[in-house]
């Protein structure tokens, strides 16, 4: 019981650190290799305006969010956008970017295990018979949450269904007169807002420390890949499987065996269904 | 945006100098002028870099330093060529000097070989087995690639730690060392000049024509009946190959190979060089690596700053001047530029 409710508390986690990367590449075909570091800044801003400037919890997050997701539409809009379309120069110009900001931060006092959120409730709680905290029930609850509500913005409203259409058809696209830039501003900002929101979720149960965020791009990474890049379907079905791997594989091998478990998903995938689970339609385009 | 041409404006103008276009051709060796004029660059490189140890033989702490460039320029030498004739954009430059790392010092302690047998086997075999191991995203399109060769070095390290295997986070210590710090200067300013001018003649020939198309048009070799994956793992290989002999000439000069030979400095400064040396020159890669390693180790006392200050160096360059320092000097050597009223 306890491998099928873990399974799904890091199942979710692994949706939460997925989201954002896959509607960043989706909507624009940008691979953006900053993902895991906005994920860290925000838990670091966080940290710095609770502990710093002394504000309330929710006032720190919420103005986190917000910066990050003004960095993410910054990034974009000063930066990558000039790089637009060169595929060489847009996967360098954003691990540069991504770089810079990990190893900065560690630079400027990011180290050691002296960095950590308050999760949002303390205590566990008895799940069938399982001691759960509920930081974790958390977690799922949140990624419930984001998929349902990106799903409403993308089909319900109007910027949404501008952003659907960029994925699906570029040109189409902007033959109907969405702007093809702004709508990847919009991308990147929502995109990295959604890095920031798994962090608040998913700080609390660890210390923020620089790896966390490499580990984080791996691993939104790694279920994009088995999901089939730009699919969102693909990537929760992909952040599941992964998911129970990684729990079986702590269970029946040891701890030592998980950092491997995402490796090998994507070999796996990469050989046997190239284009990922749900990317059928372009499974032409990935494949040269 | 709206573009209009108005009385006044103006562009610039570049022309072929006259010297440039004779010596394209057989009449290059009329004159002693036009030979200097084809020489003098590439003897300029060359005698540069020999001179390098013998300049700083009273300062044996830089003498260090250029070895560690050769390493980096190695590195740097095969990032460019993936990158800009391949297509294949290479984040993880520290997997190769691991692997190379790894195999030089298995085979010199396990086996007791010479560093003469270790590092050339340690080139081969490795660009074998990284090869291999990145086979499996070879069919796909670029960004593949890119992503699975960033993770390996950042997982390697930590497969070594949790398995314990290979001395763990000890690493193989006690290997042989070169037999002075002549032999591996010179050993690696050979290897980068041979590199240099090998690749720059191949990326000419027939087989560096199906490589460019390979980058620019897949479905065009495909087309023509050539299978993209052999080039592209050649083209791996070759890039590979060149990171583990670097990797291999380190474990050898630190007499030790460890986890920190998968660090990132490995994959980022090679790009730097790259992209501020001039990208799709194989030069440029060299001449990135001299101004940046130097920088490098003047900062080693900042720590992770120095990975911070090369990446915001590399999104600089690459977004407002990518065409590079050797880009911008070739033109500079041929070409006139003037303004001309439109």
């Amino acid at each position: 019981m306890d491998i099928f409710i873990y399974g799904i508390i890091n199942s979710a986690s692994l949706v939460l650190m997925a989201l954002g990367f896959t509607l960043v590449y989706g909507v624009s075909r940008l691979p953006n290799f900053a993902h895991g570091a906005l994920y860290v800044l925000t838990g670091y801003i966080t940290w710095l305006l609770l502990n710093r400037v002394g504000l309330s919890y929710p006032l720190s997050m919420a103005i986190s969010l917000a910066a990050t997701g003004l960095i993410g539409a910054a990034m974009y809009q000063f930066i990558l956008v000039r790089v637009r379309g060169m595929a060489i120069s847009e996967i360098i110009a954003s691990y540069a970017i991504g770089l810079a900001i990990l190893e900065g931060l560690r630079w400027g006092g990011l180290k050691g295990g002296t960095f950590t959120l308050p999760p949002f409730v303390e205590g566990s709680t008895l799940l069938f018979g399982v001691s759960v905290d509920y930081q974790r029930l958390i977690v799922v609850v949140a990624g419930v949450v984001l998929v349902s509500l990106l799903w409403l913005f993308v089909s319900g409203t109007k910027l949404g269904l501008g952003l659907k259409g960029m994925a699906q058809d570029e040109q189409a696209a902007m033959t109907l007169g969405i702007d093809s830039d702004r709508m990847a501003v919009v991308a990147m900002a929502v995109g990295s807002m959604l890095a920031g929101a798994a962090a608040l979720v998913l700080l609390p149960l660890a210390n923020i420390i620089v790896e966390t965020g490499y580990n984080v791009l791996i691993m939104a990474v790694a279920v994009c890949i088995v999901g089939g890049l730009g699919s969102w379907n693909g990537a929760i079905l992909a952040a599941f499987i992964i998911g129970f791997a990684q729990i079986l594989t702590v269970v029946f091998l040891g701890a030592h065996y998980q950092v491997v478990v995402a490796l090998i998903a994507i070999i796996i995938t990469l050989i046997m269904r190239p284009s990922g689970l749900f990317g059928r339609q372009k499974e032409l385009e990935e494949r040269v | 945006m709206t573009m209009s041409v108005e009385k006044g404006d103006r562009r610039k103008e570049r022309l072929d100098r006259g010297i440039k276009v004779r010596t394209d051709g057989v009449y290059a060796i009329s004159s002693w002028i036009e030979i200097t004029y084809l020489v003098l660059p590439r003897m300029a490189l060359i005698v540069g870099l020999l001179a390098l140890p013998l300049v700083l033989t009273h300062f044996p702490y830089w003498q260090r330093v250029v070895s560690i460039i050769g390493i980096y320029a190695l590195l740097a030498i095969g990032f460019d060529f993936l990158a800009n004739f391949v297509g294949l954009v290479s984040l993880g430059g520290g997997l190769y000097i691991g692997v190379g790392a790894y195999i030089a010092a298995l085979l010199n302690s396990e086996f007791g070989l010479p560093t003469y047998v270790t590092v050339p086997a340690a080139t081969v075999l490795g660009g074998a087995l990284c090869t291999m191991i990145l086979f499996p995203c070879l069919p796909l399109r670029g960004v593949y690639f890119a992503i699975v060769s960033l993770m390996y070095p950042l997982l390697a390290g930590r497969v070594i730690e949790a398995l314990n295997i290979f001395g763990g986070t000890d690493g193989i210590i006690g290997l042989d060392g070169f037999s002075s710090g002549w032999v591996e200067q010179y050993l690696l300013i050979a290897c980068v000049l041979v590199a240099l001018f090998v690749l720059r003649r191949m990326v000419t020939e027939d087989v560096g024509l199906v490589f460019r198309g390979v980058k620019d048009n897949d479905q065009a070799v495909r087309a023509s009946a050539i299978n993209i994956t052999t080039y592209k793992a050649l083209g791996v290989f070759i890039a590979a190959a060149l990171g583990c002999l670097g990797g291999a000439c380190l474990a050898h000069i630190y007499m030790w190979a460890g986890i920190s030979q998968f660090a990132l400095d490995f994959s980022i400064i090679p790009i730097a060089a790259t992209v501020v040396g001039g990208g799709g020159t194989l030069v440029g890669a060299v001449i990135g690596c001299v101004i940046l390693v130097p920088i490098s180790e003047v900062l080693r006392d900042f720590g992770t700053l120095r990975i911070a200050v090369y990446a915001l160096i590399l999104t600089g360059f690459i977004v407002f001047k990518s065409e590079g320092i050797m880009t911008y000097a070739t033109r500079k050597y041929e070409q006139t530029e003037r303004w001309v009223e439109i």
